[in-house]
């Protein structure tokens, strides 16, 4: 009976872990999905997540308001992504440079602000973070009770925005358009519609989401805002995008594959606090800590079937001779 | 009265080529005309900035009498005028109703399940997020702001025009902000509410049942034919409702028949009335179709003239701005030995599927072994298979008795194959090396290109005399060898490839798509070139989607369908028309299908 009692608090656990590790991943990848969908390479996606995760502690800091910050993070998100729409799409400049520069800009700017603001080389003195959702009705169930309870609502958000994704990609005139974008710019261009407006709306949209990545990791996961925070997140959702094949599902659970590979050290410091046959793991904690970025890599060179937009990384340049 | 006038159109690109000069164009109402003129005369150009994809340095657009200006196809398509371009702007991943509304969605016109299921979701996560974090009464406000807002969205959908609907315009300068802000829910709810395919497929079908343009809205385009593909692009500028057409080059990716149902089709448009401008460079075409023919050269206007008081040589000495022949001089083949002889080749494509179905072809020297087919049909795949640029699946293939079934290219350049590759930009050449260095790659390891111990070095020197001969026995235009191929014309590239492959002496040539793309002058030489080695004793497989090409040159015709050579004629005893239905893959049971 108790045995039994653990393994279902267990497997909640686990369940709980990956949705929380995932989520991060999901509205960054899903955010990478507007931009490539349309035709522009998103490296800046870590930046923009940064962005998004200090601008949700600056803002909550200032108003008292965690769900102003949430809102100040998708803005900043989008203002940074902005700025890689302008080089990349009204300029036609390199898309891999300006989302390099976009990370490198991220990462200087939240750590000259957080010597401005609070004076602080590290991490952020604790602000109000977003509060969490119990929903009622779920609580006595018996694993879905521990997976669903005190989650933060970007968690739901997540969910909601994943559904809404496939919504706008596939049934909307604009998702039309942007994929037409990705595909192959020079035909949208014909059916009479600015190819520039949708690559640039698709560029905000990925650098929003990303923000609200960011964001979840500041106020919704912690409390506070840290130095380069986001450890590489970014790129693991874009290796989530590339993995789901560009699509709203397969990002989804890309997502929740990867954010399952991210959980497993924490969700195996909980069995070894149960299973003490299992302690021993504890000393190689790190090294499992590295196993899933090396599935990460195995995983992208394995499949070979997944099929970027063919206009991806490319400047639509109207005016060619012949 | 004129349907379009174009006056004094002038357009430069940024590289400095002019692809239009002072040109002053008018068309009839109601009549078809033909804009003819040699590859890089200017026609494409021309008509695309009557689509707005191109704006003119100078000049002046007018449609149905009154000016326009056009900044995008935008612009153009609201002017009734369509376009269908050489290379079809279609999306293969998408099907075709997707690629028909593309820019033009039609909203649904009741709610679709997918867009109330978004709706009920975002009203449920707004309402319980709403109900756990706010004061009873501040929910409650918001619920009742969340259904406002829906209604209203609901409504929208409905209406065309939200300002005019609502009357607004008669509010002063209140009035004109909350147009602006209705405008903009308006954008975004044209742009977010789901698209209506039911009816969209309904137009499509109604349009195609009566213009006798049979077509499955729901299929891909990738898996439809290149005819078909066409006519997904006449659909779709019908849908817009065009009544001025445009057609650049229709008929080169057609077969035969298909150019017929083609021609039916344009006919039908013109009783009905509609303006029809067909660009092409083939003289056949506007003669049988066209009222009025005017005739571009050099990015100049040569002149229009009356269908009934011209003739293909006078169009064709417009065209050139010479007298051309026609006929190329030929003496009968004299074939001995088997050069090539290719043994059931199975090759897969890009995709891993299987393209070239088990082909068998043997080419003689000192005869030309015409490969015809519509494009698409193996024939890349079989050409890049026999020089070793892609992997066979089984079959075999021999230069004069040497095996090199799965050779690298080096090994099979060495037993003496040349080859002419069909895009002559990514395979012919490397476009940003110089004339030189292009004509030495391939041998550029052996002597005289290369010296020293090992023949380790290049022999830069030895490389630029050989070149400067090259050049000046090819009369290739070009400011020096130390030119970098990109700077030269398309027919100038060509000779280059032509030059270099011919030069090291092979035993088989293999011309794919030989003169595609280049003007009569450049088209002349490569085939007396071609007919010349020939007449040396050199086997060549000629591969061509120009039948008139295949029909002059050749000693023999095999024709391609679907990887599998389904007959060998000779072209003495063939009509286009039967080549024509041999490569649409109607079976003839006249002869046994092997050479």
């Amino acid at each position: 009976m108790q045995e039994a009692d653990i393994s279902i608090l267990l497997i909640g656990i686990l369940l709980k872990t990956t949705l929380q590790m995932a989520t991060p991943l999901i509205l960054t990848a899903l955010g990478g999905m507007y931009s490539e969908k349309s035709g522009v390479v998103n490296i800046g996606l870590e930046g923009m997540m940064l962005m998004g995760a200090f601008a949700a502690v600056w803002a909550t800091f200032l108003t008292g308001n965690p769900w102003i910050g949430l809102v100040a993070a998708a803005l900043a998100g989008g203002l940074l992504a902005s700025t890689h729409a302008i080089v990349s799409v009204k300029f036609k400049g390199n898309q891999i440079v300006s989302g390099t520069g976009i990370i490198l800009f991220a990462l200087g700017f939240t750590t000259l602000m957080l010597d401005a603001v609070w004076g602080v080389a590290g991490d952020t003195p604790e602000v109000t973070p977003l509060p969490k959702v119990q929903l009622p009705f779920l609580a006595d169930i018996p694993i879905i009770g521990i997976v669903f309870s005190q989650l933060s609502p970007i968690i739901y958000l997540m969910f909601v925005l994943s559904i809404l994704s496939w919504f706008v990609m596939y049934k909307t005139p604009f998702g039309l358009r942007l994929r037409a974008a990705g595909e192959d710019p020079s035909t949208l261009d014909t059916a009479g519609v600015n190819v520039e407006w949708v690559r640039f709306i698709g560029v905000v949209l990925s650098g929003c989401l990303a923000g609200l990545g960011g964001a979840y990791l500041s106020i919704g996961f912690t409390t506070r805002f840290r130095k380069g925070m986001t450890g590489g997140r970014g790129f693991v959702s874009l290796a989530a995008l590339i993995f789901g094949n560009w699509a709203p599902l397969g990002v989804f659970l890309a997502g929740l594959l990867f954010g399952f590979l991210n959980g497993l050290p924490n969700i195996i410091q909980v069995l070894a606090q149960y299973n003490s046959d299992l302690a021993f793991l504890m000393n190689y904690i790190d090294l499992i800590a590295m196993i899933p970025f090396i599935l990460v890599v195995i995983a992208l060179a394995g499949i070979r079937k997944s099929r970027p937009p063919k206009g991806i990384g490319v400047p639509y340049e109207k005016e060619a001779a012949g | 009265m004129y349907a379009v006038e174009l006056e004094n159109i002038s357009k430069t690109f940024s590289g400095g080529v002019q692809a239009n000069r002072n040109i002053t164009l008018r068309i009839k109402k109601g009549e078809v005309h033909g804009l003819l003129g040699e590859n890089g005369a200017g026609k494409s150009t021309l008509m695309n900035v009557l689509y707005g994809l191109l704006q003119s340095d100078d000049g002046r657009i007018i449609v149905n009498g009154s000016e326009v200006r056009f900044n995008s196809p935008h612009d153009a398509i609201a002017q009734k005028i369509g376009m269908v371009h050489q290379h079809f702007k279609l999306i293969p991943t998408l099907t075709v109703a997707e690629n028909v509304v593309l820019g033009m969605e039609p909203k649904s016109s009741k709610p679709t399940k997918s867009g109330l299921g978004t709706i009920v979701l975002l009203s449920a996560f707004s309402i319980i997020l709403m109900g756990l974090f706010l004061p009873v009464e501040q929910a409650l406000l918001g619920a009742l702001i969340l259904l406002l807002s829906v209604v209203i969205l609901y409504h929208i959908f409905r209406m065309t025009n939200p300002s005019e609907r609502l009357g607004l315009n008669r509010l002063g300068r209140l009035g004109f902000v909350l147009e602006q802000i209705g405008s903009i829910i308006a954008t975004l709810s044209q742009n977010l509410m789901p698209i209506g395919y039911g009816d969209a497929i309904e137009k499509i079908k109604h349009i195609a049942e009566e213009n006798g343009l049979d077509i499955d809205p729901m299929a891909k385009v990738e898996d439809i034919s290149v005819g078909l593909q066409q006519r997904v692009e006449i659909i779709k500028t019908l849908y817009r409702e065009a009544d001025i057409l445009i057609l650049d080059e229709p008929t080169s990716v057609l077969t035969p028949q298909e150019v017929d149902e083609l021609f039916v089709t344009l006919e039908r448009f013109r009783e009905a009335g509609k303006t029809i401008i067909l660009i092409t460079h083939k003289l056949r075409e506007p003669m049988a179709l066209c009222d009025r023919i005017s005739v571009l050269r050099d990015g100049e206007l040569v002149g229009t003239v009356e269908k009934a008081g011209t003739s293909p040589e006078e169009l064709a000495q417009m065209m050139v701005g010479r007298l051309v022949v026609f006929r190329v001089e030929k003496t009968p083949a004299a074939p001995s030995d088997v050069v090539l002889d290719v043994k059931n080749l199975e090759v897969l494509d890009n995709r891993n599927l299987l393209t070239v179905k088990g082909i068998s072809i043997q080419v003689r020297s000192g005869e030309i072994l015409g490969i015809a087919g519509v494009q698409g049909n193996g024939q890349t795949e079989l050409v890049e298979a026999i020089v070793g640029l892609r992997k066979l699946k089984s079959g075999s293939v021999r230069i004069a008795g040497d095996d090199i079934t799965g050779a690298s290219p080096r090994k099979v350049r060495a037993v003496g194959v040349s080859h002419i590759p069909e895009d002559r930009q990514k395979r012919g050449l490397v476009l940003g090396f110089t004339v030189e260095e292009n004509l030495a790659l391939g041998q550029q390891y052996l002597a005289p290109y290369a010296k020293g111990p090992l023949t380790l070095f290049l022999d830069l020197e030895s490389i630029q005399n050989i070149s400067q001969e090259t050049i000046d026995n090819h009369s290739i235009k070009v400011l020096s060898s130390k030119s970098l191929a990109s700077t030269l014309s398309g027919g100038n590239q060509q000779k280059v490839i032509v030059a270099r492959e011919l030069g090291t002496k092979p035993r088989l040539l293999i011309a794919a798509q030989p003169t595609r793309g280049l003007d009569v002058g450049a088209t002349e030489f490569i085939h007396k070139e071609l007919i010349s080695m020939r007449d040396a004793g050199v086997a060549i497989l000629l591969v061509s989607a120009e039948l008139d090409e295949i029909q002059t040159l050749s000693d023999r015709i095999a024709v391609i369908f679907d990887g599998k050579i389904m007959a060998i004629r000779n072209p003495a005893e063939t009509t286009p028309n039967e080549l024509g239905l041999l490569m649409a893959g109607h079976e003839s049971n006249l002869e046994e299908v092997s050479a």
